[in-house]
């Protein structure tokens, strides 16, 4: 009996905190209003199959309307195969949130580990890693991305692989600086006092409390994975044509700068609105998490 | 001090060959034929066998490996196998485009970041805070190669005042210029700002004030001294990846720059180059982050003293 | 570019000469409200106090921590931060110059040249990345105008004077330990001889062996400059050994005040009384400290009445309502409470 009530007092701590840090977030209304476009563009992602049909909309060329300026029936105008551009770049939401949040969470499943493991070993080991870590951080990580891609060949699954394999070292630092701090805590020594088994502290009471920094640069992190994915696309190493995706987009409106503008203005915009909606969301959950940690 | 910053030259060396090692490890993976890539589609069997033996490509991957880095201490990168040039001669073509790009591009952040950072953070949650941070907040997200596709509309095709392509002049590297410094602009304000957050709430600054120094001398003298070492921590991890990574830049306005060349390379398999531009721009970016670490020694005269007992 | 420096300051001369009322006590304070206006609340840090101190005098400024009394010097050099600190009302007088009344460059004029202060904490107040000297030369070269080579000469002076190697004149904080730190922080406040100087709690974050030092180092230095002093602390010993006069401060007023003898020797209010009771005594060891008890009222939500009456042994619900009065015992000697109302009311020492 004793002990169910404790569990359920453990439970309601823990609500109490997502709470807590929800009523933070929902005070900021950047924030919110960038959670809301984001839960916008999810709905579109998911239900882009629903909303356009892939052959019809996405994919069959009209030469009839090539290059048609926006206009009622074209609100973003249409491309040099006349395809219309508002249906490919909301079909393009599917591939950039994928892109982002999938590479993101690969990276936090490989690094998180191993920079824990790092930070909490310690000594030899931890020296040893982390010069690893840090030679691959002298390649700028788009470089590193292209050399990935082009070695796996083109394609989204790889493209992914080569984003989540240049975060790595992103989430191994920030997970290891703040085993670090949390390790050296009062409570840790208590536990290991207590004849803990390692993973069970590391489990239980090391990465619950370094979870915000974690969480809040994963959600930045997103927002730099669609930026490098779009990057790769433009110059022909990400998604490839004829597929929307919106680096793709960009790299096909190379050819049309003089006479297309539109073709180049909207895929931008799409870019530039996702990730700032994405950007407003991490720094309202930082702010949420951690006040001290406000700009 | 002098012998920290020679320890730190010899530590260039082990980061070189982990890099080098991690770069050739990743190249044998490549199902590409540097005999193919060098001959073309056209040769025979015999004919690639022969080039592959002449080449040493048949032999064990670490023997490989140290014939090349006794190459490397020789000035000697390999040759590109596309164009039959030694990788040494096209990376010292390559890299004055990238480096003038890349020292004009920090030179357009620095100057405007710093002073908008400062103001920013000065006048914290007034107007002009607002907007500093409104700026910031969308130069971050935006593509750079977007907003260089923008800039070409707007001043090469709708206004030609300037040019969209090529490395003729300092002009052809206005746009390149602002293209990879907006990215970085907007992360320098935000660098600058916090880190004069921090300082202003310090007491010395009251301290100061108690002197009867001027408010202006104050943020001038007594509080941007302080809140330098992350300035130039950002400013020098700005630099690193310009060096290395203006490759869309590069791509957009068909500068020859080193970013461009390499990936040209990778999509035509010229792995030599690949290999050895890689080697070469870890060195830039090994001697960027050193420069970083003296100049704190300047700023800090406790990290100088840090230096000098290790 | 210097001959326009030169204008301006014989401006700011001219004008602080004229500013300037004569024959006036070092310190005069009048009336000062100073709160912390924040969006969600406002903090009364200081509640209308006053207080006069001569020339060559040393007063000293007793309370608890969050009493008031660093607000209320901050708002004598003209230096609380806003925001989100703000003067209400008052008036401030350092030589007989209104401090409110003053322009940004003549406030820069007065700071430092006429009035100086040295921080509580010697790890926090010292600028890292400048060293000691060129932190003391730089009120030299603003005040006594000298180039900066004279006035890193005189920082070496200043620097012998408070104890330390003039040859560390270019060394930095980092390589000095707190107690020295002190001393560098009082040689910036003394470099150009101001006439008053507040010192807050100099000695609170120093080890007990180098706070006798520093005092007895301030006793000499402020007896050979003839400075007027003002001494923030909450260590009664410290008052004792330095003033001539005290000031204790609860919850932003000042609720007793008066010579060192008479504060001393004929306590009046029951906070001072409760201050001496938590002191040790050294002489009778069986003898228990007497805590006040209870906390200091959250200065953003005063109670009305008397700030104390909740820790009080004496209050009773007169002391809730209204202002409380201030009775004076003599030319020099009042304190701020309602039990004198009764002519009988005496405070029972603790012992």
């Amino acid at each position: 009996m004793a002990k169910v009530e404790k569990t359920n007092e453990q439970i309601s701590v823990k609500q109490n905190r997502v709470v807590e840090v929800w009523k933070q977030f929902k005070r900021n209304k950047g924030a919110m209003v960038g959670l809301i476009i984001l839960i916008i563009l999810i709905l579109i992602a998911i239900f882009a199959d629903v909303i356009w049909d892939y052959e019809a909309d996405i994919i069959a060329t009209s030469s009839k309307d090539r290059l048609i300026e926006p206009c009622l029936e074209h609100p973003f105008g249409t491309d040099n195969f006349g395809r219309d551009m508002l249906a490919r770049i909301g079909y393009g939401t599917r591939y950039s949130l994928i892109i982002g949040f999938s590479s993101v969470l690969i990276g936090l499943l490989i690094g998180v580990p191993i920079g824990a493991a790092s930070g909490y070993i310690g000594g030899k080991f931890d020296t040893i890693l982390m010069r690893f870590v840090d030679t691959f951080t002298i390649i700028p990580s788009l470089l590193m991305t292209i050399i990935l891609v082009s070695i796996m060949g083109t394609s989204m699954i790889n493209l992914i692989i080569a984003l989540s394999i240049s975060a790595i070292p992103v989430f191994t630092r920030i997970t290891r600086a703040s085993v670090m701090v949390t390790r050296n805590n009062d409570y840790i020594e208590s536990a290991r006092a207590i004849g803990a088994p390692t993973t069970t502290i590391l489990l239980k009471h090391v990465l619950p409390n370094c979870f915000s920094p974690i969480l809040v640069q994963a959600t930045l992190r997103v927002g730099t994975a669609i930026i490098s994915a779009a990057g790769l696309s433009y110059i022909g190493l990400g998604v490839p044509l004829p597929t929307p995706e919106w680096g793709a987009l960009l790299s096909a409106s190379k050819s049309f700068l003089t006479r297309a503008q539109h073709m180049c203005l909207f895929p931008g915009l799409a870019i530039m609105v996702t990730v700032m909606t994405i950007n407003l969301v991490g720094d309202g959950l930082r702010d949420a998490l951690d006040p001290k940690l406000k700009r | 001090m002098l012998k920290y910053i020679l320890k730190r030259i010899v530590m260039i060396i082990p980061v070189v060959v982990a890099v080098s090692l991690i770069v050739f490890f990743i190249m044998d993976f490549v199902p590409t034929d540097a005999a193919v890539t060098a001959l073309g589609d056209g040769a025979t069997e015999e004919q690639l066998e022969e080039y592959r033996e002449a080449h040493g490509l048949n032999d064990p991957l670490l023997v490989r490996y140290i014939r090349y880095m006794g190459g490397v201490l020789k000035k000697d990168l390999g040759t590109s196998y596309a164009n039959n040039v030694p990788v040494w001669d096209l990376f010292f073509k390559k890299f004055p485009t990238t480096l003038k790009l890349a020292i004009s591009s920090v030179l357009v952040t620095v100057i405007l970041s710093i002073p908008l950072g400062i103001i920013a953070a000065v006048k914290e949650n007034t107007l002009v805070d607002t907007a500093a941070s409104t700026v910031s907040f969308v130069g971050l997200a935006m593509p750079n190669f977007w907003l260089g596709l923008l800039l070409i509309i707007l001043f090469s095709v709708k206004l030609g005042w300037l040019p969209s392509t090529g490395a003729n002049g300092w002009k052809s590297f206005i746009l390149p210029a602002i293209t990879c410094g907006t990215g970085n602009m907007a992360a320098l304000t935000r660098t600058t700002r916090s880190a004069m957050l921090d300082v202003l709430k310090q007491d010395y600054l009251r301290t100061a004030r108690s002197k009867g120094v001027s408010d202006q001398k104050i943020i001038m003298k007594h509080a941007l001294k302080n809140a330098q070492i992350p300035i130039v921590t950002m400013i020098g991890i700005q630099v690193s990846t310009l060096i290395g990574g203006a490759v869309l830049t590069e791509r957009v306005f068909a500068l020859p720059g080193v970013g461009s060349f390499l990936v040209d390379s990778i999509l035509k398999s010229d792995f030599e180059v690949v290999t050895g531009f890689i080697i070469m721009l870890a060195v830039f970016v090994s001697v960027v982050l050193l420069i970083v670490d003296i100049v704190y020694a300047f700023l800090d005269p406790r990290i100088k003293a840090q230096y000098s007992k290790s | 570019m210097g001959l326009i420096n030169k204008f301006t300051r014989t401006n700011v001369e001219e004008s602080l000469k004229k500013k300037r009322q004569e024959n006036a006590a070092a310190v005069e304070v009048e009336n000062l409200v100073v709160q912390y206006v924040t969006s969600t609340e406002t903090v009364e840090a200081v509640n209308g106090i006053s207080l006069k101190l001569e020339k060559k005098h040393t007063l000293g400024l007793v309370g608890e921590t969050g009493a008031g009394k660093t607000t209320a010097m901050l708002a004598l050099m003209n230096m609380v931060p806003y925001p989100p600190g703000v003067v209400k009302s008052g008036t401030v007088k350092v030589n007989g110059l209104d401090m409110r009344n003053l322009t940004p460059a003549e406030l820069q004029t007065v700071r430092g040249s006429e009035i100086a202060m040295i921080f509580q904490d010697p790890m926090t107040s010292l600028n890292p990345v400048l060293s000691v000297g060129e932190q003391i030369a730089e009120s030299i070269i603003l005040h006594r105008h000298l180039t900066e080579k004279e006035a890193m000469v005189e920082a070496g002076k200043m620097l012998e004077m408070v104890g330390i190697d003039p040859n560390r004149v270019g060394e930095y904080p980092h390589q000095f330990s707190g107690g020295m730190r002190q001393r560098v922080g009082i040689a910036i406040a003394l470099a150009c001889n101001p006439t008053v100087l507040i010192a807050d709690e100099p000695t609170s974050a120093l080890d007990v062996t180098i706070q006798a030092q520093i005092l007895r180092m301030m006793k000499d230095l402020k007896e050979k400059n003839d400075t007027a002093l003002i001494m923030i602390t909450h260590d009664l010993g410290v008052v004792a050994e330095l003033c001539d006069e005290v000031a204790v401060m609860y919850a932003g007023r000042i609720v007793e005040y008066g010579k060192l003898e008479e504060v001393f020797n004929h306590t009046k209010h029951p906070y001072t009384e409760g201050l001496f009771n938590s002191l040790p005594n050294i002489n009778s060891r069986q003898q228990k400290l007497q805590p006040i008890p209870g906390l200091m009222p959250d200065p953003s939500n005063l109670p009305e009445g008397c700030a104390f009456a909740d820790r009080c042994a004496y209050a009773t619900d007169a002391c809730r309502k209204g202002n409380v009065p201030v009775h004076s015992f003599s030319e020099t000697h009042y304190a701020q409470c309602t039990a004198y109302e009764n002519p009988e009311f005496k405070i029972r020492r603790g012992n």
